[in-house]
């Protein structure tokens, strides 16, 4: 594979973004059609790269050379966990934008849509390659801020209101980091992750990575939406249009919070025992919490928004795990564990809930309520959406055999492995309550009896086929643990994360 | 909006000019002096608002207006974006790649691709910040009728 | 050192006043106010006392101080970033506005998070 082909995952979308407003001006129809095929392109070439399977490339943008050994250039790096993330991202993208052709022809400013959908993958792109911190924040604020203008996009009151809390809370945490950044520019007069891991580990000062990774545990929580850091997902997340919500749930706040996490803990800043279990501690509280919150609510979309915070928790929880088995350098086989359970849950994460946001919006779009009382007896008229979010609801309870429940089990395994029994108590008792509340949602939607109004219609064709894809995508994920395709997919992103500050010296040279 | 007093109109007229000139000087230097694409970009459109804040909005058909500046917007940045992506194509398959002649430093023609760059970016910021303008001063008079 | 606790003692300003004011376009200040305090303390990291403005316009050799122009560029590109965070803000202060003919916040609460 060449070298310059990982450009292309951000150079496309944005091409795009900026390309539909003028292709607009001969026809208005042009923007459905140019999104839907970059998002295949980007699907293709992901899937692509991932099959090349290169050890890892460093692409200096501009062409400049190290000098005395010190990288200067802006480096994107591409290696095992990049190649993961960026099929996962890709993949929801192509699925909502197909979705979102039918759905979105009722709003208002359509192609503002379409590009903003474009620039905000080109930033999810650009944060999961960027090798450089300073360029993974601007990537960081252009995903952002499409995602702040899409939570809005509807233009009534409660998306206004959502959007402009997810907004002065979303602009602290960015300017919080920002914090962060500069602090570590002014230790290590660099900007470069590989440059910066190299400096802090023959740092003398102790303290000053510590601090430095507790403020960006804050800044990038509230991006994921860790549990005192949530208050604006539900909001943000019940109130976008109904691709934007299986985006930002699905993709979104993995790419901006836990990526970023996995990858500045685990392969830039030396890994500290007392951190690790700060991420733990959160990772179990959201875990808990994000699944007892979402047990109280019956606005669909807004009950779906809570799962997203306590599935953010299990993963962070295996992150915790195997950071602290790392550190300690004792049961590297738990570590192993822990982190391939984490990846693989953000990849069934992100398949099972953006496929139940699209559920929640076809609902939305054919009975025309998000209330759970008012639904009903829409078995009798959905049945494709009944099938899909049954095995959406399937998996992400964690039913054997849909790939949701073999996540689970390997989180749940690696916790009793090294020896946290309790947080392994709270993800099953978290298992069962999310097992209750989409049997919930699957009563009150489908089998309840009809509601009065006049029977409706299965949503339009396009809208389904993402719908059927996503669903049998739920029962095929399992697959990817099996021995052997492991070996292709999930192992080469969980040797990534376990070879820790060796993706400097790899970069450097040294 | 109204228009302003004669004196603030002839005063802005004479003025806005020199801002607009000093806008573009800005951006074509901006690599050897301090400035660059950016505080060229802001210094442009801040001649337009000037204007258009000295003599009302009814003076200017502003949703015309509107529709231009996005055109630019996008194409500008589309222009930078080609030219970036072409330096893959100059020998050494890297983004960004700065293929001209770098010339002596300190003269007006120099440091390769950057003054273009600079420019781009000054038309881009231009064309941003009059969007953003229009956009919400025309939102607000929508408000006020 | 004062230099930089007082950068910390801006923004610290900017905090209180995102979480005690309850004015739409008041917050929007507040967290201007932020902003500028992380972009003082970004140049203050890369001053060097008697620092000229860092272009190549002297021969090399010349023994001339020049600041570091890096965290300069980054407060650039953090000052664009922001433009768009404030107009964005502001754009949807207005559209509050018109929804509920109010700028109080505690008005505006048709959401619980």
């Amino acid at each position: 594979m060449e070298e310059w082909i990982i450009i292309l995952f951000f150079v496309i979308p944005l091409f795009g973004a900026f390309v539909m407003p003028l292709t607009y001006l001969f026809s208005p129809e042009s923007p459905k059609l140019i999104t839907p095929v970059i998002t295949l392109i980007l699907l293709m070439l992901s899937l692509y790269s991932v099959i090349c399977q290169p050890e890892q490339i460093a692409y200096s943008i501009g062409g400049w050379k190290p000098v005395d050994n010190v990288p200067i250039a802006i480096y994107l790096v591409y290696d095992g966990l990049s190649g993961f993330m960026l099929v996962i991202i890709n993949l929801v993208a192509f699925f909502s934008s197909v979705y979102a052709i039918k759905y979105m022809e009722e709003y208002t400013g359509q192609k503002y849509f379409y590009v903003l959908m474009c620039l905000m993958i080109a930033g999810m792109n650009g944060v999961v390659l960027s090798g450089d911190l300073f360029n993974l924040f601007v990537f960081t604020e252009i995903s952002a801020k499409s995602s702040y203008a899409l939570v809005a996009f509807g233009v009534k009151k409660d998306e206004l209101e959502a959007s402009f809390k997810y907004q002065v809370l979303g602009g602290m945490a960015s300017l919080i980091i920002l914090f962060g950044i500069a602090m570590i520019y002014w230790q290590t007069q660099t900007l470069n992750m590989a440059d910066i891991s190299y400096m802090l580990q023959n740092a003398e000062n102790n303290i000053f990575p510590v601090f430095v990774q507790l403020i960006f545990i804050t800044g990038f929580g509230v991006k994921a939406a860790l549990i005192p850091f949530h208050a604006w997902l539900p909001d943000a997340h019940s109130s976008a249009p109904s691709p934007i919500s299986a985006m930002l749930s699905g993709v979104l706040i993995k790419t901006l919070g836990v990526y970023v996490i996995m990858r500045l803990y685990l392969s830039v800043f030396q890994l500290n025992e007392s951190v690790s279990i700060v991420l733990l501690a959160l990772g179990g509280l959201s875990m808990i919490i994000g699944v007892l919150l979402a047990f109280g609510a019956w606005d669909l979309k807004r009950l779906l928004a809570y799962s997203s915070i306590s599935h953010i928790g299990y993963i962070i929880t295996g992150l915790g795990i195997g950071m602290i088995m790392l550190s300690r350098g004792e049961n590297h086989l738990a570590a192993t564990l822990a982190f391939t359970g984490s990846l693989f849950h953000i990849a069934n994460h992100a398949v099972f809930k953006g496929l139940l946001f699209l559920n929640a919006g076809a609902i939305e779009y054919a009975a025309n309520t998000r209330d759970m009382k008012q639904m009903g007896g829409l078995a009798k008229f959905m049945p494709v959406t009944l099938t899909s979010s049954f095995s959406a609801s399937m998996s992400i309870s964690g039913m054997p055999p849909f790939s949701g429940f073999f996540s689970k089990l390997i989180i749940i395994l690696a916790a009793v492995i090294s020896g946290f029994y309790f947080i392994a108590g709270l993800a099953v008792i978290a298992g069962i309550i999310t097992l209750s509340y989409f049997m919930k949602f699957q009563k009150y939607a489908f089998y309840n009896k009809p509601s009065g109004k006049s029977p409706v219609k299965e949503v339009p064709g396009l809208m389904r086929f993402s719908m059927i894809s996503l669903a049998v995508l739920c029962l095929l994920m399992s697959v990817l643990i099996l021995p052997g395709i492991r070996d292709g997919f999930l192992n080469p992103a969980v040797n990534t994360l376990m070879e820790t500050t060796e993706y400097a010296s790899k970069i450097l040279g040294r | 909006m109204e228009g302003m007093s004669i004196i603030v109109k002839k005063i802005v007229q004479l003025i806005s000019a020199l801002i607009f000139v000093f806008g573009m000087y800005s951006a074509i230097h901006g690599h050897i002096n301090p400035g660059g694409g950016f505080a060229g970009g802001v210094l442009l459109s801040g001649a337009f608002i000037l204007l258009i804040i000295a003599y009302g909005l009814d003076y200017f058909k502003l949703k015309q207006q509107t529709e231009a500046t996005s055109i630019f917007e996008s194409l500008s940045i589309l222009i930078a974006l080609l030219i970036a992506f072409s330096g893959l194509f100059a020998g050494s398959l890297y983004f960004f790649n700065n293929y001209l002649p770098a010339g002596t430093p300190g003269s007006l023609i120099s440091g390769g691709l950057i003054p273009i760059y600079n420019v781009l970016i000054g038309v881009k910021v231009a064309a941003t910040l009059s969007t953003i303008f229009f956009a919400l001063i025309i939102y607000k008079e929508e408000i006020r009728r | 050192m004062t230099l930089y606790i007082l950068c910390f003692i801006l923004f610290l300003v900017g905090v209180y006043g995102v979480l005690t004011r309850r004015n739409l376009i008041k917050i929007v200040i507040s967290l201007t106010i932020m902003e500028f305090s992380v972009f003082l303390m970004l140049v203050l990291v890369g001053y060097i006392s008697g620092g000229l403005a860092p272009i190549v316009v002297h021969p090399e050799g010349s023994d001339i101080s020049v600041v570091d122009p890096l965290p300069q560029t980054l407060v650039l590109t953090a000052a664009v970033i922001a433009v768009a965070t404030n107009s964005m803000v502001l754009a949807l202060a207005i559209r509050l506005y018109k929804k509920y003919g109010t700028f109080d916040i505690r008005k505006i609460n048709e959401l619980k998070g």
